[in-house]
């Protein structure tokens, strides 16, 4: 009996003590972000105002700020979003709702999930090779923001699957019956239905592309510049102008690694000044996009 | 009756047939039927850009590293110990970058490995649901932290603190990069393996709990092994994320091409040197120019490798329930 209770009371011990391993991995990288949030505070934090965010960059650290990088970054993120998300989209509804079961939707589910494990940086590299030089768009916004269209691609199309995935096959039959026609069924109930799922996707992948660095380094980012893009508003008729486009570019994250590269540690500050700007913009994101996921599942009830 | 007609032709627009020879097709009804082709068309040319995109990418490696290739024996690239590609008398040997990347990955699997483990267990068998709801989201920001902010974090953060407990630690080294690659892939490896294994069916667990068997037993013995198919395609990935990693290493592991295994010492990747000639600007179709795609095709089969491997393996492993 005694030797009974030595087991069990081993047992439990076991797993007492797996129970406590287990806490302090999980605090390994809790602590770790806690760390790296409470690092680029107390270094940055100072240096985040009002005159860093209008400013251009500068020799002299205190002068400097990160007006070019960041509204670089937005209008990337603009290309980015108009080229990945309709191109996305529709490869996804495609995938989920047309494709016949042969051998090319096999291939091109394998290359997305392949696509998906390729390194950003070889990205970079294709469109170096292939937008910069082949097809001579220049190392402009339109080439960077193209390559990380094509570097989030695989998400987007993913994400969609997923969401129209979730929608009873009930609702298209419905809709057939009534005398829908596919297109008609994806347009006015498949795509509204989804909107949720495919936009939380849409953002995770956005607030990736958002701090990648290296594929935009690849292509030829400055990480020195001290001019915005021409406006893409314009005064005279036609009023728009595509000229922005094809404009030299930093974004934040290149701006930031410059900074940190530096030995002068006046930079350094500065460089955990943009890294601040940086992450708050990207956990926003992805808090906004866990919200949207939060409020997407409250409300369907199929 | 022409409603009824109206009704049948789109259902058989729908399901992608031809509309009947009996149903008159009208000319409003052809360009129904017209309009439907060409939607598709367009969406399956969308889903097939992604095809395009890698035909990109393999081709444009291929076409700008053959003139590498044609200027430097295919030999001498993989079995020269010197990278120095600048250099006015250029080595182009890719042993010491591919030496700083597996050292650099090594060391972040050693990390995230074990943790990312552990961690997966723990959510997937041991925590309390509401925990685990909390948890696995909060993780999971870790791989949202873009990656120049944790090369800053591993240059003024890890490496003093790493100098603290090894005395003549240099600032730029491999050991405090890998670590803070390591902890930036832990999530890749718990929600994956965790996903994994709580797709394990209970029946399972409940004949080991039945055999007598407590928590950790079952799961380290019967959960983990059926999980095991999961749980591989997850350290798979972790690894190709830390073969291609870039701005870690090329902030805190230094920029110098350096042949050796001890991590304590700094070395360039072929991540870092891409970056490293992409920050100058060399003329397109110079010697330098093209040695960065002759690393990048590198990088590329690496990674396939080690994708065609994670494949492999989760065909080997997978348990049909």
């Amino acid at each position: 009996m005694s030797d009974f209770r030595r087991i069990i009371a081993k047992r439990k011990r076991q797993d007492f003590v797996f129970n406590i391993v287990g806490i302090v991995c999980t605090l390994v990288g809790i602590v770790t972000l806690g760390a790296l949030l409470f690092n680029l505070l107390s270094d940055g934090l100072a240096r985040l105002d009002w005159t860093f965010l209008t400013s251009f960059p500068s020799r002299f650290a205190a002068r400097a700020g990160i007006l070019s990088s960041w509204v670089g970054t937005l209008l990337i993120m603009f290309v980015t979003a108009c080229a990945a998300v309709p191109l996305g989209v529709a490869a996804g509804v495609y995938l989920e709702e047309y494709a016949r079961r042969n051998w090319v939707t096999n291939l091109i589910e394998i290359n997305i999930a392949n696509l998906a494990g390729v390194p950003s940086i070889i990205y970079g590299l294709m469109a170096l090779g292939l937008l910069v030089y082949q097809f001579r768009l220049g190392q402009s916004i339109l080439t960077g923001g193209l390559t990380l269209a094509f570097l989030i691609l695989p998400i987007v199309i993913v994400a969609t699957r997923e969401a129209l995935r979730t929608i009873p096959q009930g609702i298209r039959e419905a809709a057939y019956a009534l005398g829908s026609t596919k297109w008609q069924v994806v347009r006015h109930h498949l795509l509204p239905y989804s909107v949720g799922g495919t936009m939380t996707g849409i953002i995770i992948a956005l607030s990736r592309a958002i701090g990648e660095t290296a594929p935009l380094i690849t292509i030829g980012a400055l990480t020195f510049i001290a001019f915005l893009p021409p406006s893409p508003v314009k005064s005279a008729p036609p009023f728009v102008s595509s000229e922005w486009l094809f404009s030299p570019f930093s974004v934040l994250p290149i701006q930031m690694f410059n900074w940190v590269s530096r030995p002068d540690q006046d930079f350094v500050v500065n460089a955990a000044g943009a890294g601040l700007v940086l992450i708050i913009v990207t956990l926003s994101l992805n808090a906004v996009a866990i919200l949207i996921r939060y409020r997407v599942r409250k409300r369907i009830k199929w | 009756m022409k409603d009824l007609d109206r009704i049948s032709s789109a259902a058989s627009l729908a399901a992608g047939r031809r509309p009947s020879p009996e149903a008159a097709p009208t000319a409003a009804r052809r360009l129904a039927y017209l309009k439907e082709r060409v939607i598709e068309s367009l969406l399956f040319l969308a889903a097939f850009s992604s095809v395009a995109i890698t035909l990109g990418i393999v081709g444009t490696l291929i076409y700008e590293s053959s003139t590498f290739f044609a200027h430097v024996p295919l030999w001498d690239f993989l079995t020269d110990t010197l990278w120095t590609p600048l250099f006015a008398s250029p080595r182009f040997g890719i042993v010491p970058l591919i030496a700083g990347t597996l050292v650099t990955t090594a060391v972040a699997l050693m990390v995230a490995l074990p943790i990312g483990t552990v961690v997966a267990i723990y959510l997937s068998e041991f925590a309390p649901p509401t925990l685990r709801e909390i948890v696995k989201p909060t993780l999971e920001l870790l791989s949202a932290v873009p990656t120049v902010v944790y090369g800053y974090f591993a240059l003024q953060f890890m490496s003093p603190l790493l100098q603290k407990l090894i005395p003549g630690l240099p600032t730029f080294n491999m050991l405090s990069a890998g670590v803070v690659m390591g902890i930036m892939i832990i999530p890749y490896v718990s929600s994956l393996s965790e996903d994994a294994m709580r797709a394990v069916p209970m029946a399972l667990r409940e004949g080991a709990y039945a055999l007598g068997a407590n928590k950790i037993v079952t799961a380290l013995r019967v959960v983990y092994p059926a999980a095991l198919s999961g749980i591989v395609s997850s350290y798979i990935l972790a690894i190709s994320r830390a073969i291609g990693e870039t701005m870690i290493v090329a902030i805190a592991a230094g920029m110098q091409p350096n042949l050796t295994l001890d991590p304590r010492e700094p070395a360039a990747t072929i991540t870092a040197f891409i970056v490293q000639v992409s920050l100058g600007d060399l003329p397109h179709g110079s010697i330098g120019y093209q040695s960065i795609f002759a690393a990048g095709i590198t990088l590329f089969l690496l990674t396939l490798v080690f994708n065609i491997l994670g494949y492999v393996l989760r065909r080997r492993f997978r348990e049909v329930y």
